[in-house]
């Protein structure tokens, strides 16, 4: 049985379900093809959205119609705005989620998607047909064709578990992993890598003594991630804290070669960031106690995440360690936690727009391009299934740059850079961190999402409506003001130097809000709270934002300038044998990404223009000014001697 | 690169051919002329200007040149400026030009960067320009710079690991500011950093300012014992009668100084009081002591003896140059011997002095070809601390950036210095500092 589909997206996780949707979106007939539907929109480790960096780019996914701030925000069971004590640019938004809300809301965005089919089954292989991808076989025979696949395989390919000394081939616990696609990947000359990672045990919360414990409660009111949600109505929860003692770090030490990241069992790289608990006792030995948060994994469900502890030891000490942490003592354990090992792709086989640069039809998403987390996962695959439903309607690639959001920043972080470890975002990955914040997510992206096909109607009324007020009060803002001196007759510090400033200008200054200035002028109190966070973060990073946008266009100069794909490094005299062999790797798209690529100087690029001038040929333009100076010099003769 | 700003370059190579050639290209070309309080020549006529320090002094006599953009090697307005090939002029106005708001001085790259960037350079400029930086590989250059920082290298490095610290801890308590291994100290520490970098660029850039004095001109310091001729040398080499000169010992008693130009290159000469033992004349004593004081700050040190004269004890600093004066005077005396090339002259008959001239003339050529390019070296560099320390100032809220700015300016500023260093530094990436902060902390809740 062969069926014909436009864009066949492999994998129903954050990256698959945004890809499937993102090219369903556009129009392209989309499969989303996974082990079973009821696993889709699952979240294999903690019950928690967002984030920061990862908040934003929740609120960027949203911006772009995709689904997982409306899904997080239906099954969200606690929210908080982190950074809430900071400025606006580095506030994110992050909510626990009740596991089985989330995966019914993914289900059903999925399922009323229209141009998406789900087919349930497992990929065996791609078809490639004189180096192009054109279709998928499946493991119980039947084969499905295409003109794209969109592969987000997670931690399944070659996916290993380990737990102690004990080694699970696996995607996820209990979850077969795929292997035939790997071999596949590395046979077409894809540059692999292996990495890894952890998730902690989960607890039953009915054995879990709640009122030992200091609580942590969420935000109130809640403040959704998505610009369509208009209130939270789930019920909200508190989450606990607990921590490490002395006799817990006693018991990892003791048995830390038990560990397979210390056994030598474990090759692959895990993350920094998020360390085992053997990792962290045995770097930060110095450190007496370390948090741990108990997450609720749902509201009629028991099951609690212990987030901070993700571990790989063996069964009976995770059941001694745990039960050591206050609270804890009378835990029950509902499964181990465990260190998992899998392949990935190394991003810099990728374009801009998610295609294996060497393999037509194929483009990746989520953590086979060496990323972790759902966020990160979800916006890619929100830009490969934008992208391979524009290639089969034979458009060009769709790009975000780094000056779009986040989504930009980490794809060109990963197809210049590369990755040496699962790569998480963070606000400090982005230069241009004080414009592109989460409440202007939708300013900045909704209008390009526009122009791609890719917003529907329902948001797009919303944000004219939203773009609307904003504009209005901004006007308004700017039509009322005050002399210096009626400005401190007011109770505003401002310099008596005779200025007069608007109602905008003064919302600049610190500690000064729009609430403080409805006083003054009783008109901006009908001003809605969005649009108020809004204007207040406008005003804040007014004074940065001129000399910022400076740098955007500056930075997009270089990103007009292309390099021709069969530029040969090699070739070019003068550049070091260490660029010649990264800039092979990586193949800049333009010449303001051969400038990040690491250790470029201006004198490295000279050789890369010389090359680009070799293989275009065209004389365009003379030196006049260069041939003038010379002759003037000859002309000049002046010597002191 | 920056490319907002209008740069400028020393684009002559060594200073040989006597005249040094800074370019600048850029919508502020324009004013470059008015910089030097001189006006603008008519587009494309070479002209004599004179450029004026800000105290109003003259800079040098120049030939300039007023290239309206886009027919230029850049397609961007440029000047030119062809100054005297000597490193004291090219650093004074690369100093000048660089304190001037919206100008900076271009990197290697630069100028070919623009050109292509305006669709200027052809393929042949282009390959050519690839062949002229063929030595511009990366270990190279950073052999160059060794050689040429020697220890400042290793301040550098500390400047980098005390930024990317600084810079690591606001970051972190941005990033990672719900960790609980990530406390408030952390900012605290980081202004701490912050203000120890600022005392270190304030410190290094009152010291760049005392070394560029150093380098306006070249001291040669005539020394040796009473009578050998040394006041009769220097009035030879500077052509008129600054020295008294007489043929008793003695009869300069103080350092007389004279200046004249040698390669391009101004130099300060100086005439000493003979030096020899065992005097218990006050006044002579005193004119031995600034005569040692003179040797010792001398770049080029002549040490002149006279054929029938006295020998007496050389001091500690090695002579660049041995003169043997008064050979006319046949058969005088014992000549002193040795290793050590001899410069025999006369004075007098004129005798060997032409040699000599020719062997100084050399010598300053090819401190002055060291001197130019350590010019640029430093001249960036400096640049590179003011603007970072600029930056820093702003980060401390020390020039009305403010109180109560949230973390996330401070870290900006911050950001603007270490960009403002990477010239220096090296560029200091998010990788540098996501890796101290998770070697410092235990992130990962």
């Amino acid at each position: 049985m062969t069926h014909r589909f436009d864009v066949i997206v492999i994998g129903g996780g954050h990256a698959g379900c945004e890809a499937a949707a993102a090219s369903a979106r556009l129009g392209a007939n989309t499969a989303l093809l996974t082990h079973r539907f009821a696993t889709v929109g699952e979240m294999s480790c903690n019950p928690a959205i967002g984030g920061l960096g990862k908040g934003h780019l929740v609120r960027e996914i949203d911006a772009l119609d995709g689904l997982m701030g409306r899904v997080a925000d239906a099954a969200g069971i606690q929210f908080r705005m982190l950074n809430r004590s900071k400025g606006p640019a580095v506030r994110g938004p992050r909510a626990q989620a009740d596991r089985k809300l989330y995966r019914a809301a993914m289900q059903e965005a999925v399922a009323t998607q229209s141009s998406l089919t789900v087919v349930e089954g497992a990929a065996h292989g791609l078809v490639i047909n004189n180096g192009r991808v054109e279709g998928v076989t499946l493991e119980d025979g039947r084969s499905l064709s295409c003109a794209a696949v969109v592969l987000t395989t997670g931690t399944f390919l070659n996916g290993l578990i380990h737990i102690g000394e004990k080694k699970i081939p696996a995607g996820r616990v209990g979850e077969a992993p795929a292997r035939g696609l790997s071999e596949q990947l590395a046979a077409a000359g894809l540059a692999m890598g292996r990495l890894k990672t952890g998730t902690p045990a989960r607890l039953d919360g009915k054995t879990i003594r709640w009122d030992l414990l200091e609580e942590q409660r969420g935000d109130d009111p809640p403040e959704p991630f998505s610009f369509l949600t208009r209130a939270i109505t789930t019920p909200q929860v508190s989450c606990h804290i607990t921590c490490t003692t002395a006799e817990t770090h006693r018991i990892i030490a003791d048995n830390i070669g038990r560990s397979p990241l210390y056994s030598g069992q474990i090759s692959g790289v895990g993350p920094r960031y998020c360390p085992s608990i053997e990792d962290k006792i045995h770097r930060f030995a110095e450190k007496e106690s370390h948090q741990v948060f108990l997450e609720p994994e749902g509201l009629d469900d028991d099951t609690v995440y212990p987030n901070g502890i993700s571990t790989s030891l063996p069964e009976d000490v995770q059941d001694a360690f745990i039960r050591t942490l206050p609270g804890l003592a009378a835990v029950r354990i509902i499964r181990p936690g465990y260190a998992i090992e899998y392949d990935h792709v190394d991003p810099r086989e990728l374009t801009h727009g998610l295609a294996v640069r060497h393999l037509p039809g194929l483009f990746l998403a989520g953590q086979i391009n060496g990323t972790t987390g759902y966020e990160e996962a979800a916006a890619q695959g929100l830009i490969a299934g934008l992208n391979a439903a524009r290639a089969v309607a034979g458009l060009d690639a769709a790009v975000f740059d780094r000056a779009d959001g986040y989504l930009g920043v980490m794809v060109d972080d990963l197809v210049t850079r590369g990755v040496t470890e699962p790569y998480r975002m963070f606000t400090s990955r982005a230069e241009y961190r004080l414009s592109l914040r989460a409440d202007n997510a939708d300013e900045r992206l909704t209008p390009k999402g526009l122009g791609l096909g890719l917003v529907g109607p329902a948001r797009e009324a919303a944000f004219s409506a939203r773009m609307a007020a904003i504009t209005e009060a901004r006007t308004l803002m700017a039509s009322r003001a005050l002399t210096s001196a009626a400005a401190l007759k007011a109770g505003l510090k401002v310099n008596q130097d005779g200025q007069t400033r608007t109602a905008f200008q003064l919302l600049s200054m610190p500690e000064v809000t729009i609430d403080r200035l409805a006083e003054i002028w009783p008109d901006l109190r009908g001003l809605s709270g969005d649009v108020r966070t809004a204007l207040e973060a406008d005003a804040l990073y007014a004074g940065y934002a001129d000399r910022q946008r400076r740098e955007i266009e500056r930075f997009r100069e270089d990103d007009r300038e292309a390099i021709p794909d069969e530029l040969d490094y090699h070739s070019l005299p003068g550049l070091s044998m260490e660029l010649r062999q990264k800039l092979s790797r990586v193949r800049p798209a333009t010449v303001g990404q051969a400038l990040r690529v690491d250790g470029m100087t201006p004198a490295a690029l000279t050789c890369v223009l010389a090359g680009i001038a070799r293989l275009a040929p065209q004389s365009a333009g003379q030196s006049a000014g260069q041939s003038a100076g010379q002759s003037a010099t000859r002309n000049a003769g002046r010597t002191s001697w | 690169m920056n490319q907002d700003s209008t740069i400028f370059a020393l684009s002559s190579g060594s200073g040989r051919a006597g005249v040094a050639v800074v370019r600048v290209s850029g919508a502020e070309a324009g004013k470059v002329f008015a910089l030097f309080g001189s006006t603008c020549p008519a587009p494309r006529k070479a002209s004599l200007r004179r450029l004026f320090q800000p105290d109003g002094s003259v800079l040098d006599e120049v030939l300039a040149l007023w290239l309206p953009g886009p027919g230029t090697a850049t397609g961007e307005d440029m000047a030119e400026l062809h100054l005297h090939g000597s490193p004291a002029i090219v650093s004074a106005v690369l100093a000048q030009l660089s304190q001037a708001e919206g100008f900076a001085l271009a990197e290697r790259g630069a100028f070919s960067y623009r050109a292509y960037r305006n669709r200027k350079l052809d393929l042949l400029q282009v390959e050519g320009l690839a062949d002229v930086l063929e030595a511009e590989t990366d270990n190279q250059r950073r052999l160059a710079m060794r050689q040429f920082l020697g220890d400042a290298s290793h301040t550098y490095e500390t400047w980098r690991a005390d930024l990317v610290r600084a810079l690591a801890l606001m970051e972190a308590a941005i990033d990672f500011s719900e960790e609980d291994d990530v406390a408030v100290k952390a900012t605290a520490e980081a202004q701490a950093v912050v203000r120890r970098l600022i005392a270190a660029f304030t410190d290094a850039l009152s010291k760049a300012g005392r070394a560029a004095q150093v380098r306006r001109g070249l001291r040669v310091v005539l020394a040796g014992p009473p009578n050998a001729g040394k006041s009769s040398l220097l009035n030879w080499l500077v052509g008129r009668d600054t020295a008294i000169v007489s043929p008793v010992a003695g009869t300069t008693r103080d350092v007389v100084e004279s200046s004249l130009v040698i390669a391009g290159t101004p130099i300060l000469i100086s005439d000493t009081a003979g030096l020899h033992q065992g005097t218990t004349d006050v006044i002579e004593q005193e004119g031995m002591r600034r005569t040692l004081r003179a040797v010792g700050e001398a770049d080029i040190l002549v040490w002149v003896e006279a054929v029938d004269g006295v020998s007496t004890e050389e001091p500690e600093r090695k002579p660049d140059f041995r003169v043997l004066n008064k050979t006319d005077l046949a058969g005088a005396g014992s000549r002193p011997t040795g290793a050590e090339k001899v410069w025999p002259v006369s004075v007098r008959s004129g005798e060997g002095l032409d040699d000599f001239r020719a062997a100084l003339e050399e010598s300053i050529r090819v401190r002055n070809d060291l001197g130019e390019d350590a010019v640029v070296v430093r001249e960036r560099h400096r640049r590179a601390v003011e603007l970072a320390l600029g930056h820093l100032h702003h980060a401390r809220g020390e020039d009305g950036g403010g109180d109560g700015r949230g973390l996330e300016f401070i870290a900006e500023d911050m950001r603007k210095a270490a960009a403002a260093l990477a010239g220096v530094t090296g560029r200091v990436d998010v990788e540098d500092l996501l890796g101290e902060i998770f070697s410092a902390f235990c992130i990962g809740k």
